[in-house]
């Protein structure tokens, strides 16, 4: 459990700053190798952007849509058993768009059926494609884009194209025009064996990480925003914290990649030349996402776990991130999700971008979000007629709001293009002492590459803590 | 620690990785990662324990070195020679 931020030492070994999964899953890793770990965490609940909340005996989850089969391995390995059997398969994936409707595991050999069935690609073509995909690596070449790569292989099918980059665009926030590499590599984690989520919701999951964290004896304190990362001639010397100095030679910075360089450390903590490369940084897209709740006692048939529906005539990376998109995902959450806790919810997803919300003023932006809810529900319908009178809660977030609750520049939900990854890489090797961990360079994020990802930084920090010695 | 000693260390390590793990029918002068369906973070894991084990720092670069059973017991003999 969080202790008060008066019962913080005044020195550590290791400061994380930032409770997402990749500082959760740092702060675990660093305090197995038997360091002494402060987490601090800005917002009252810890678990970042993999968050729920609770409204009218409903609980909403914010960002648990489906992960791969990766997971049950990692979590065994760097979290405990107990959260690794919580992991169960997501069976019914539903495709619905102008150009297809189809139900799939989303995995190789179902995904082969299809393109075979509904699509009339050869075997020999779909085999060369998933080979071409599975044997991607982060650091090959990245000259090659997603579209050029599709054209390779299904040149002129538009449907094929909306099949294979569809459910990655609302995965990792890439385009057709992202390097290939980091369609390829998600692509081929969830072809694995397809799509899985955490049975019980993210509360039950944020709650067994913390349970371990206090087991591992980690310090945590909530509510505890960072002002400052302190750096003095290129070394951490620790952070200020509500008006506090605390030391350490080492700091996690969980916050993203540009609010940990221009906001917590201060363009002047770091090389010209560094500054160069982390000016050129984009941030991804953001989200704006409906929650709606199902009255107690009400319920619905199944109508798959996770839909892909679309009414644009077809895909385009574009479209997707459109104030006004056709295109979202609905997660459908049954009792089964979190067993005991019998109610129906549904989590609309889309892709949006931070400028076209930020103009509005309070009235236009209540006005847009109401038009957001209508429009979501009109969607809905379409595969529970009559939906609408069996809500109690219905609500709608925005970018304005993934900016409020996490702090991310522009509130994007899925970090930084790739561009990140190397500057995310690389800061250590700036400033002594300072990591980062987070959604970087699209491949290092969702849940199982944000987790990935706080165990390799937490290498880098054991290697650094090591060479002190 | 004799060449046997590091091939049981090395063992050791990747069953904590992955209790299913079937050594039996381990070649030792073949990949790991294609015989034991190892990744590239099974690799990281192996890195860190040696450190924290042993003190030991591997560099990236060296990270191929781990490849085989053989190579890794080759590259870490002369490390481990005091262990």
């Amino acid at each position: 459990m969080p202790v008060p931020f008066s019962q913080a030492d005044d020195q550590y070994d290791v400061i994380v700053i930032g409770s997402g999964l990749g500082g959760l899953t740092s702060a675990k890793r660093l305090a197995y190798c038997g360091y002494k770990v402060l987490l601090l965490e800005f917002h009252s609940q810890l678990g970042g952007l993999a968050t729920w909340f609770k409204r009218k005996g409903h609980i909403f989850d914010v960002s648990l849509h489906g992960f791969p089969y990766g997971m049950v391995k990692t979590c065994r390995k760097y979290w405990n058993r107990e959260i690794m059997n919580s992991i169960v398969q997501l069976k019914n994936i539903i495709f619905d768009n102008p150009q297809f409707h189809l139900k799939t595991t989303f995995d190789r050999q179902d995904f082969t059926a299809k393109l075979i069935s509904h699509f009339k690609i050869s075997q020999s073509t779909i085999d060369a494609f998933f080979t071409r995909v599975a044997g991607m690596n982060f650091y090959d070449d990245q000259s090659m884009t997603t579209r050029e790569l599709f054209n390779e292989y299904f040149p002129g099918r538009s449907d094929v194209h909306r099949l294979l980059m569809e459910p990655i665009s609302y995965a990792n926030g890439s385009t057709l025009d992202d390097p290939a590499i980091t369609y390829g590599i998600v692509f081929s984690n969830f072809m694995n064996k397809g799509v899985f989520t955490f049975e019980g919701g993210t509360d039950k999951l944020i709650g067994m990480m913390a349970d371990e964290l206090e087991k591992s004896g980690v310090t945590i304190c909530t509510n505890c925003k960072v002002d400052r990362i302190v750096v003095d001639k290129r070394k951490v010397r620790g952070v200020e914290c509500r008006g506090k100095m605390i030391s350490a030679p080492s700091v996690v910075s969980n916050s993203g990649i540009t609010n940990t360089i221009y906001n917590l450390a201060g363009k002047d903590a770091f090389s010209k030349e560094f500054i160069e490369k982390a000016d050129k940084i984009r941030v991804n897209n953001s989200s704006c996402q409906v929650y709606m709740g199902v009255k107690k006692d009400e319920g619905f048939d199944d109508i798959g776990d996770l839909l892909f529906t679309s009414t644009a005539p077809e895909f385009d990376s574009a479209e997707l991130c459109d104030l006004h998109t056709r295109s979202k995902t609905f997660s459908v959450y049954y009792p089964k999700t979190r067993p005991g806790h019998d109610r129906y919810t549904i989590v609309a997803s889309m892709n949006a971008n931070y400028q076209d919300w930020e103009k509005f003023n309070e009235e236009q932006y209540r006005l847009e979000k109401e038009a957001l809810i209508a429009r979501s529900l009109v969607d809905l319908e379409r595969y529970l007629p009559g939906i609408k009178e069996k809500l109690d809660w219905i609500e709608a977030a925005t970018p304005r709001t993934f900016n409020r609750y996490t702090l991310h520049t522009r509130g994007t939900s899925f970090g930084t293009k790739f561009e990140g990854l190397d500057v995310s890489r690389s800061i250590f090797k700036e400033v002594d002492g300072l990591f980062h961990v987070g959604s970087v360079g699209i491949i290092m994020s969702g849940w199982l590459g944000a987790i990935n990802y706080g165990v390799i930084a937490s290498n880098d920090v054991d290697a650094f803590m090591r060479s002190r010695e | 620690m004799t060449r046997d000693g590091i091939k049981d260390l090395i063992l050791e390590i990747i069953e904590d990785i992955d209790e299913d793990a079937d050594f039996d029918t381990l070649q030792a002068d073949k990949p790991l990662r294609d015989q034991l369906d190892l990744d590239s973070m099974d690799f990281l894991d192996i890195v860190m324990e040696l450190r924290k084990r042993h003190k030991l720092q591997i560099p990236e670069e060296d990270y191929p070195q781990l490849a085989t059973l053989d190579s890794c017991v080759n590259y870490l003999e002369p490390l481990l020679a005091d262990a």
